[in-house]
């Protein structure tokens, strides 16, 4: 059902999820065009995590299609997707906590990702500037050799975008990147996801409307596991269904 | 938690390893024959829990079944030398054979009458095993209590076999080697043990720079995360079944290594090696030592079975409890060992709270979140 085309990067067809009897995700249909951004929300339970779940191997949908760069991705391991080309972000910042920031990054920029390889050559000097230029667009340079473990909340968050961008993923699927984070680090965010879409295609989920209006993309608004509306924040927020289930009446 | 290096001066670093290098040349004539002895067998279990620290201190692998790992390689040497020592006995085959009635020698023996074929099958036979039993533990991504709980039943199976198998390799006696022959002399005497002691000792050492070497780098850092957030390292783009099964693997060389030292130092090889206990002591040595060390592994396991044997003849049905008490000490006071203590921020806290130190105003490991929330 979903309408395909050859420039589209992702295709999710039809995806039912089922966990016993519960659906998580009822019969989803979503297309992502390559370098594009796109903002998805949704009440709690909507099935937000389950979705990035599919796609990045976790969880096997119980009917389906997931077609990426026109490959099934359904009932590939988790490392074997990551490897062609799908990077996650995930909800509190998951970082290695006892390894350094750079050491954090040599994990993510480091190709190939075989045993022997990383036992037996250094890190590549291509691959050791790309640290450098991570560590300075989330301004984590003067961090190089902290555990990740003594960074502040919001530099965690930024440590764990660098580290996704460092794997040079075709497809970001970026979970709730602003939670914990003030104002300011909020705007930042923002205009870094967007300054990645274009040569990336870049999914962020987030509750923040204020965050998500900052994104300016398109907005896939899910509930009860399915796609309710897509469209500009203009369009959905005038659409009754999407407020009745999520938005609400405005307050004045 | 932190694995500081110790920092020490090249200076410092070189005086260790002369006054090392000079105990163990002149270990021999300053201590007695069975003091020796001792210290040789000990040194030996230190390289089967640097293995135990590899798996467990730096990957999270808490196995309980080292002990396979380290009779495989026991096994392996007694064979060589009963095989080679048998030229009197009748059917030219070791003499425990004569007792079941055995008069052909089953056909796995064959291949240890090389001393080139045994050198090797010491360590790559428990490796090879290891490995394959690692692998489909960790394919189906069996881990924590039930990897531990599965090593353990694999160790209660190699235990029984072993124990019943008279015609094969003597069942529950197991093989002596003290009374056999290497280089025309009987492995049980002065001079042979003494050489064993050396051979003990600059193995540990080359286990040791083995061990640093594996755990550096990209490679240890990519254990550390599989033992922090192994669904992470996976969505990075690593497999961790390949990563974990070549730990388990090299753990299980170092085990059989470890064994076969062991066995020409005490004589004997036994199921004993693959009893429950024996097996859990080798991770409380580690525990005690210092988890994600190295270091602290090798100290532990040198240091607990010293005192083991000090304790036992001084007062003999005293050491189980010392030693139940010292794990519970290590768990709930020193959660990291006695190393990673003295690493971390342990000795500076304790000259504070006796006031012989002047407290510091930041909080330099203060730490936001624990490792503990990633129970997946």
């Amino acid at each position: 059902m979903g309408i395909m085309n050859n420039r589209d990067l992702l295709n999710l067809i039809d995806i039912t999820v089922s966990f016993e009897g519960f659906l998580a995700l009822n019969k989803l249909n979503l297309n992502l065009k390559k370098g594009e951004l796109r903002a998805v929300i949704g009440p709690n339970g909507a099935g937000k995590t389950t979705f990035l779940d599919v796609i990045t191997g976790k969880v096997k949908p119980t009917k389906g299609e997931v077609i990426f760069k026109g490959k099934s991705l359904v009932g590939r391991k988790e490392h074997k997707i990551a490897r062609l080309g799908v990077g996650r972000k995930f909800q509190s910042p998951r970082i290695f906590e006892n390894l350094t920031v750079k050491e954090n990054l040599e994990i993510s920029v480091t190709t190939p990702k075989s045993p022997l390889n990383l036992i037996n050559k250094n890190i590549k000097e291509g691959q050791l500037n790309e640290i450098e230029r991570l560590m300075k667009i989330v301004n984590l340079s003067q961090k190089v050799d902290s555990k990740a473990g003594s960074l502040s909340h919001g530099q965690k968050q930024w440590l764990e975008i660098a580290m996704l961008v460092g794997q040079k993923p075709d497809l970001m699927l970026v979970d709730e990147p602003v939670a914990g984070l003030t104002d300011e680090e909020t705007d930042l965010t923002a205009d870094l996801l967007k300054s990645l879409a274009g040569e990336n295609t870049v999914v962020v989920i987030d509750h923040d409307m204020e965050f998500i209006r900052r994104l300016d993309s398109n907005v896939s608004v899910l509930n009860q596991g399915t796609v309710l509306c897509e469209g500009t924040m203009e369009t959905i927020q005038k659409n009754k269904k999407v407020i009745d289930v999520y938005l609400g009446r405005p307050e004045d | 938690m932190e694995f500081k290096n110790l920092k020490l001066s090249k200076k410092t670093t070189f005086i260790v390893w002369v006054l090392i290098i000079a105990f163990v040349i002149a270990a021999p004539t300053i201590l007695p024959v069975f003091r020796l002895n001792l210290l040789g067998r000990y040194l030996s279990l230190a390289i089967v829990a640097l293995g135990v620290d590899l798996i467990w201190g730096f990957t999270g692998l808490l196995s309980l079944g080292q002990g396979i790992f380290f009779a495989l390689g026991g096994y392996c040497a007694a064979m060589y030398l009963q095989i080679t020592s048998s030229s009197e006995f009748p059917n030219n085959i070791p003499e425990f054979f004569g007792l079941y009635g055995v008069d052909n020698l089953p056909f796995f023996w064959e291949p240890f009458r090389s001393p080139i074929f045994s050198l090797f099958a010491i360590w790559v036979i428990p490796a090879l095993v290891a490995g394959m039993l690692g692998f489909l533990v960790f394919r189906n991504r069996i881990k924590g209590v039930y990897f531990s709980i599965l090593t353990q039943a694999s160790l209660l199976v190699f235990f029984n076999f072993f124990n019943g198998q008279q015609k094969l390799i003597n069942g529950t006696n197991g093989l002596k080697t003290d009374v056999t022959q290497l280089f025309g002399q009987m492995v049980g005497s002065e001079s042979m043990q003494r050489m064993f002691f050396w051979v003990t000792a600059f193995l540990v050492i080359a286990a040791w720079f083995f061990a640093k070497w594996v755990v550096k780098g990209r490679f240890g850092n990519i254990l550390i995360g599989i033992r922090d957030d192994e669904p992470r390292v996976r969505f990075t783009g690593y497999n961790p079944v390949i990563f974990k099964t070549i730990i388990f693997s090299i753990a299980g060389g170092l085990a059989g290594i470890s064994g076969a030292l062991y066995t020409v130092q005490s004589g004997i090889v036994s199921p004993q090696f693959m009893t429950v206990p024996f097996s859990i002591e080798m991770v409380i040595w580690v525990a005690v030592g210092g988890r994600g060390t190295l270091l602290g592994a090798i100290l532990g396991a040198v240091f607990i079975n010293y005192a083991k044997s000090l304790v036992s003849e001084a007062l003999p049905a005293s050491w189980m409890f010392i030693q139940g008490g010292l794990f519970i000490l290590v768990v709930t006071a020193l959660p990291e060992g006695v190393l990673g203590w003295i690493q971390g921020d342990g000795p500076r806290n304790l000259l504070q709270r006796f006031g012989l130190k002047r407290k510091i105003e930041t909080y330099p490991s203060l730490e936001i979140n624990t490792r503990d929330g990633n129970n997946e």
